[in-house]
């Protein structure tokens, strides 16, 4: 009797204890010590992960907030809400949050430029962009397959017409998207700027004039115009310095191709 | 020497617990997208291979055998790999926080994994001693990192094809699966001329 039903179930009740025993002394003795300020902290963050901020993800910026080590209005998506919520639980002084925004340099949609063969393959911007630099005529053109739109956590960036487009609405300037393109389209940056040059070829000219009609050309009217000095063009094409720009948008009346946008607009669809 | 050598390559190649005993496929199937997840899975398994056979052989061999009890095996050493795995967790997290780290995703999951279930209980039943179990185990676990990798780098492959469309997703990767595993069968045989 023992030996046939009671010693079994006693080895095994007991090997079970001897294991929660150890198991609850183990968990109580060498418990790791999680800060309060980074639970509190980490509480206020959005959780996306995006890496805006510069840290490796909110789990990484909330320790960094409550070591002291980083400034409270780093969090890009959460804005001035979130700003606001880390300083009242960290008792600091609450400063603003530099609102940014993604901005598509490139306009060459399905009207103004040509697709240049009939690509098959993986569906996406990083796979078509292996093959002969993407199926656009121009080289440094947006796929339109939309990696950046599976990347981003808002549904803040869309394919209208075979080019990315950044709904303005939505968009938190978490910079996911950027991450992602493999022609470096995207870029952040201050989001109270309207005007944009939504171009990135540094061809020639007279060859992006040939395959695209939206592309920048180099022509310098822009940095002409611009009685603030904030545009420069090099390597045929125009940048606007965010600093200096004053959104006064004598640029892109300026602008013959249609390059330099407002990205407050949709953009108008010129007939081919 | 020469039969801690038979025991490893035979855990590796011929037996080797994905391919010829299709033990672990959970796992397999489920970690083995991207090279360094899965061989950070790999790398767990082994590390809790080791560590299982070497607290449950002498539980079998010192309480279990004496008295009569070698069919509570299997339920005893569930009992001690899943409170083996997460004491190891703590005391990892207490001490080793950057091993933590890297392989602390794939602890829990491995802890009613039964590759290492399946592991512990070979080791009783070939009637292996102590040093023996402990190679068969380290074995065990590359010849599951060797068939994690393999496959991560036929998944990649998949990726990038044109599947059609109604075996898109688990159905080719389960073909993939049995056809990596059928090539394994050309190592049956190997291992004893191989020392000979």
């Amino acid at each position: 009797m023992f030996e046939a039903y009671i010693l079994p179930i006693l080895v095994i009740s007991i090997t079970g204890l001897v294991a929660a025993v150890v198991l609850v002394v183990a968990s109580k003795v060498m418990a790791v010590k999680v800060d309060e300020k980074f639970e509190t902290v980490r509480a206020c963050l959005p959780g996306v992960n995006c890496g805006a901020c510069g840290f490796a993800g909110c789990d990484e910026y909330a320790h960094k907030v409550a070591e002291g080590a980083a400034k409270t209005n780093m969090c890009v998506p959460g804005g001035d809400k979130t700003s606001r919520e880390i300083s009242e639980a960290l008792g600091v002084e609450f400063e603003d949050v530099v609102e940014q925004a993604a901005f598509v340099r490139c306009s060459g949609d399905c009207n103004s430029t040509d697709y240049i063969m009939d690509y098959q393959g993986k569906q996406t911007c990083e796979a078509c962009n292996t093959f002969y630099q993407g199926r656009k005529a121009c080289s440094h053109a947006c796929l339109g397959f939309g990696d950046c739109v599976v990347a981003c956590k808002y549904d803040a960036i869309h394919i209208v017409d075979g080019v990315a487009v950044v709904d303005r609405e939505k968009c938190t300037g978490c910079g996911m998207c950027a991450k992602q393109c493999p022609n470096h389209l995207i870029m952040v940056a201050d989001a109270t700027k309207a005007f944009y040059v939504g171009c990135s070829s540094t061809d020639k000219g007279a060859f992006t004039r040939k395959i695209c009609q939206n592309g920048c050309i180099g022509c310098k009217k822009c940095e002409r115009t611009c009685q603030h000095g904030a545009i420069t063009v090099n390597d045929n094409l125009a940048s606007i310095n965010t600093a200096l720009c004053v959104n006064c948008g004598e640029c892109k009346e300026a602008c013959p191709t249609g390059a330099i946008r407002n990205a407050f607009e949709k953009p108008e669809c010129k007939a081919k | 020497m020469k039969e801690f050598l038979i025991i490893l390559m035979s855990a590796i190649l011929v037996d080797n617990f994905v391919l010829s005993k299709f033990m672990g496929i959970c796992p397999f199937l489920g970690v083995s997208k991207k090279l360094d997840s899965a061989l950070g899975m790999s790398t767990a398994v082994i590390f809790v291979m080791v560590l299982a056979t070497a607290a449950t052989w002498p539980i079998s061999a010192f309480l279990l055998a004496p008295n009569d009890l070698s069919y509570l095996n299997t339920v005893a050493f569930i009992l001690i790999i899943a409170a083996l795995v997460q004491l190891v967790e703590i005391i990892m997290k207490k001490y080793l926080p950057a091993l933590h780290k890297s392989l602390g995703v794939y602890l829990p999951l491995i802890t009613t994994n039964c590759a290492v279930l399946g592991v512990t209980l070979l080791n009783i039943e070939e009637q292996y001693n102590f040093a023996q179990s402990i190679v068969h185990a380290f074995g065990a676990g590359l010849g599951f990192m060797l068939a994690m990798v393999l496959f991560s780098g036929v998944r990649s492959r998949l990726e990038g094809s044109n599947i059609p469309e109604s075996f898109k997703g688990m159905p080719i990767t389960l073909i993939a699966a049995s056809i990596v595993s059928i090539s394994f069968m050309g190592f049956s045989g190997i291992v004893e001329n191989l020392f000979r």
